[in-house]
């Protein structure tokens, strides 16, 4: 596979120099403006690509191959400096487009970090090192001695993740514990008094904390030179550019419920049972059930019927009265009802939450006595099962269901439950539940010319 | 003064009361919490901490740095009051003192002061700066594995789940990541708080307070999924396992086990077995547990023998996949190991309850817990607030009021918090005050060299 493209030489000290960019500073090229439109849309559909890749919970050696592919189908150029001049200004293209919020600037830096943690992982052994020392990360590598002295625990560490202690060279270097937080979540490392010692393997995770804190303290400066200087003087040229490209890339958020119009709460129970995805159709039951909802499940529950629909007033209303077993109007008034307006953007800092995405349901952690999270990955098998067979699905599709699961194709699998409960197929996917929501009481209103 | 005048709990029954021979009415409400503040809490303790070292006289100390503070206050009647901030311990003390606050929460220190918030427009211009790693263990998320008490409940047969908790996590954080400065308290009801105030802890970013919430996260799941531990891996990682042969398993064979009779009845042996991946391993336990029923052959408790029965099972040499040698370690695990809230942890805006408030329903104090002896904790015997009123009315009218917590069986608990907590806390801080202006002073040197 190509992404890694042959080492150019300097001229100056015939040092072998690695063609992976850091993008430290914006390049003194000249660009066509036909140019600046184009090669950043090549870039997105690299990152929309890997971003759909990701949804779908795609494994490392799976990702590995689609980068490659996306890669070589959008980026490639005959000539390996126009390819390197292309991924610079691709780059700082949509640096403009994604600075603009809080969200946007996470998916780019998500997706970013990921491009460039696969294309670091491309690169031959001394390549790295090279942009290890670009980076200017101060570890040293593990002494001989020192090595001797934990070399039981590091052995330990690797046998845990089904790996095994390199050869007795093995190289180790020892970082402080923060640089290295992916490390150190997963229980990849030893750490021993604020140390982290991490294998040459895993030196691939320095780097790109790296990469990533240093390209998103940039997207933050990018935003304020954005807003206060560069948006105006570009108000004819870039400007529109760069408000096209966003939009056209990221799907609906569903913040704006313009699509279905207003759901009564009379109806939302109907409803429930015929076009909520199994993650809502659960929270709904739940609280039906319980006449209580930890704090996971009503945000992931309210910011979903906010988004189908439903008014603050009618909200208010729902959670009042299924609460009401356990909780007095009172009570609700005090302690619950104020969180539902901030969900609705009237309280606080009047930001309107957005439904959230299934990417985003599907990496939360459900505790103890919670109901969120993505059935799909959060159930046990049987759990799992029961849940689909209530929904109606026949048990042949309920085997295909599971096999997705059992890959952990999450989306996949609700994608495929969608097309067995309503008999028809879904194409794109399903990676919102309000997506799932919107595209069934399409199919029903079809069949029935009514709210179904 | 008669009982009802007592009742009544007018401000001077605490400093008439020589001769006040009935004890104080047990209970929690404003009248006590007044003397309480105006008597007890450590104010200037408070500030000392909360300053880390700035308070100082050193050319290098931030004087802005205790004012950009957030403290919240909930007030009687549930008034809630975020974004309180505070220029010296003065202010802080009358505030307190005035407004009597039945919680008080400790925020993170800001980038500016936050009662100057809204003059700050823009993103990130005001932002949380240094936060203590915090951690907030409650008794309530082990409901699903203790069958003595449920809910706000606590007893001496499971609360040392909690000092399970405090063994584990406080030797992961000195001896994996190298925190020194570490402050363990009794939240007042069902559980602890951990504040971890190294410099190096306060400026954790959220990500890296995540990362370390992960590491310590073993526990995943509720009750939609079975499998609630997972262990994977031919060893374990050696943080699990230090804790596991250091303080898990010793504590869930000896105590655990039998105080709650794990194995004892159906009802309960079925849940562990439920944890048995193999059906055939399950029901050949269950087979023999049902025909035992009635007999028991020998002296020794129940839950011990079945439990040495299902270890030599699953053990057994016989057992040729990973996953079954490996249920032992997960079913001791999934009873013992700590759960921790991850939220409050990940966050460096969460707010979190000050040490040495009282607790409203239960009206004690949350005091320090030292981890090097936990066992010896016992949540029952905490000092209450009602019980300190008391203890004051004792000893009368004295002429000096400085230190009347000594008095008091407050007083261990500040002499500790002193001693153990934060003298060796603002040594290190005027340490690290001095290095740092030090090495400016020695860059600047180097800057103006030629």
């Amino acid at each position: 596979m190509e992404v890694v493209q042959s080492h150019r030489k300097s001229s100056s000290n015939n040092v072998i120099v690695s063609t992976l960019p850091l993008y430290r500073s914006a390049p003194p090229l000249e660009v066509r403006l036909e140019d600046f439109e184009l090669f950043a849309m090549d870039r997105l559909r690299v990152l929309k690509g890997i971003s759909d890749g990701l949804g779908r919970g795609k494994k490392p050696e799976e990702m590995e191959k689609l980068i490659a592919y996306l890669w070589k189908a959008n980026m490639r150029h005959p000539h390996a400096n126009e390819e390197a001049n292309k991924d610079i200004i691709s780059h700082f293209v949509l640096r403009l487009v994604y600075c603009r919020t809080e969200e946007l600037r996470k998916w780019f830096l998500s997706m970013e970090t990921t491009l460039f943690r696969y294309r670091f992982r491309f690169e031959s052994s001394e390549a790295q090192r090279a942009l290890m020392s670009e980076f200017k990360l101060p570890y040293k590598a593990v002494s001989n001695a020192e090595f001797e002295s934990v070399k039981d625990k590091l052995g330990q560490v690797a046998r845990s993740m089904g790996q095994t202690l390199a050869a007795a060279d093995a190289i180790f270097y020892k970082v402080p514990f923060e640089e290295v937080p992916e490390l150190v979540a997963g229980r990849r490392v030893f750490i021993h008094k604020g140390h982290a010692y991490v294998a040459m393997n895993q030196v691939v995770s320095l780097v790109v904390t790296q990469f990533r804190s240093y390209l998103s303290k940039a997207l933050i400066l990018t935003n304020r030179k954005w807003t206060s200087t560069v948006r105006e003087q570009e108000k004819d040229r870039l400007a529109p550019i760069v408000e096209a490209l966003c939009t056209s890339y990221l799907g609906p958020d569903y913040s704006q419920p313009n699509e279905v119009g207003e759901i009564s709460l009379k109806d939302i129970y109907q409803i429930a049972k015929t076009s909520f995805p199994l993650c809502m159709r659960h929270l709904f039951e739940k609280v039906r059930e319980d006449h209580h909802l930890k704090h996971g499940g009503r945000m992931q529950l309210g910011l979903f019927l906010k988004g189908v629909g439903l008014k603050l007033d009618d909200a208010l209303a729902f959670w009042k009265a299924e609460f009401a077993p356990k909780v007095s109007a009172e009570r609700f008034d005090k302690e619950y009802a104020y969180n539902i307006r901030h969900n609705y953007g009237r309280e606080g800092k009047r930001t309107d939450y957005t439904p959230y995405s299934c990417q985003k349901i599907i990496s939360s952690t459900p505790g103890v006595g919670d109901h969120h999270g993505c059935p799909y990955r959060h159930f046990s098998e049987e759990n799992l099962r029961a849940a689909l067979v209530r929904m109606g699905v026949s048990s042949r599709a309920v085997e295909d269901v599971m096999d997705k699961v059992r890959n952990r194709h999450y989306q996949l699998a609700c994608t495929l439950t969608f097309e067995a409960v309503h008999g028809s197929s879904c194409d794109a996917g399903i990676n919102h539940p309000n997506q799932y929501f919107i595209d069934s009481q399409r199919i029903l209103q079809s069949k029935n010319g009514s709210v179904a | 003064m008669t009982k009802e005048e007592a009742e009544n709990g007018r401000d001077d029954m605490a400093i008439d009361g020589a001769e006040q021979a009935n004890a104080i009415p047990d209970g929690f409400n404003a009248n006590y919490l007044r003397i309480y503040y105006g008597k007890l809490f450590p104010h200037a303790d408070m500030f000392k901490w909360m300053s880390y070292g700035n308070d100082g006289k050193h050319p290098a100390c931030d004087k802005s740095y205790f004012g950009r503070r957030e403290f919240s206050f909930t007030l009687e009647n549930d008034i809630y009051i975020r974004f309180q901030s505070f220029n010296s311990v003065i202010e802080l003390e009358n505030s307190i003192k005035e407004k009597c606050p039945f919680k008080i929460d400790i925020g993170p220190v800001y980038s500016v002061d936050p009662a100057k918030r809204h003059a700050y427009a823009g993103d990130n211009v005001f932002t949380p700066v240094e936060r203590e790693l915090v951690f907030d263990i409650d008794i309530t998320d082990y409901d699903d594995v203790r069958y003595c008490c449920t809910g706000a409940d606590v007893c001496l047969e499971c609360w040392p789940l909690m000092t399970i908790a405090i063994k584990v996590i406080d030797a992961a954080l000195r001896d994996d990541f190298g925190f020194n400065h570490i402050l363990w308290v009794y939240s007042g009801r069902r559980g602890v708080h951990c504040w971890v105030c190294d410099g190096k802890a306060r400026r954790l970013t959220n990500e890296q307070r995540a990362a370390i919430a992960d590491y310590f996260r073993v526990y995943k799941g509720n009750e939609n999924s079975h499998k609630k531990i997972s262990l994977p891996g031919p060893v374990l990682h050696p943080f699990l396992a230090r804790s596991y042969t250091e303080v898990l398993k010793g504590f869930f064979e000896a105590k655990l086990l039998p105080n709650q009779s794990l194995l004892s009845s159906e009802d309960r042996y079925e849940k562990i077995l439920e944890m048995i991946p193999d059906a055939s391993v399950a029901s050949e336990l269950r087979g023999r547990w049902q025909e035992n029923k009635r007999a028991s052959m020998s002296k020794d408790d129940i839950n011990l023998v079945r439990w040495d029965q299902l270890k030599s099972v699953l053990q057994s040499g016989k057992q040729k996949t990973q996953g079954i040698r490996r249920c032992v370690e997960e079913i001791v695990f999934s009873f013992t190991y700590p759960r921790l809230d991850m939220e409050v942890s990940k966050h460096m805006n969460h707010l979190l309850k000050a040490p040495f408030c009282v607790h409203p329903k239960t009206g004690r104090v949350c005091v320090p817990i030292d981890p090097n002896n936990c066992d010896e904790f016992d949540p029952t015997t905490v000092p209450t607030l009602s019980q300190l009123v008391e203890e004051l009315n004792r000893e009368g009218l004295r002429q000096d009021t400085e230190n009347e917590w000594d008095r008091t069986s407050l007083g261990d608990s500040i002499k500790f918090f002193r001693t153990t907590f934060l003298q060796p806390l603002l040594k290190s801080c005027k340490e690290d005050i001095e290095s740092s202006y030090n090495t400016k002073l020695q860059q600047s040197k180097n800057t103006l060299s030629w």
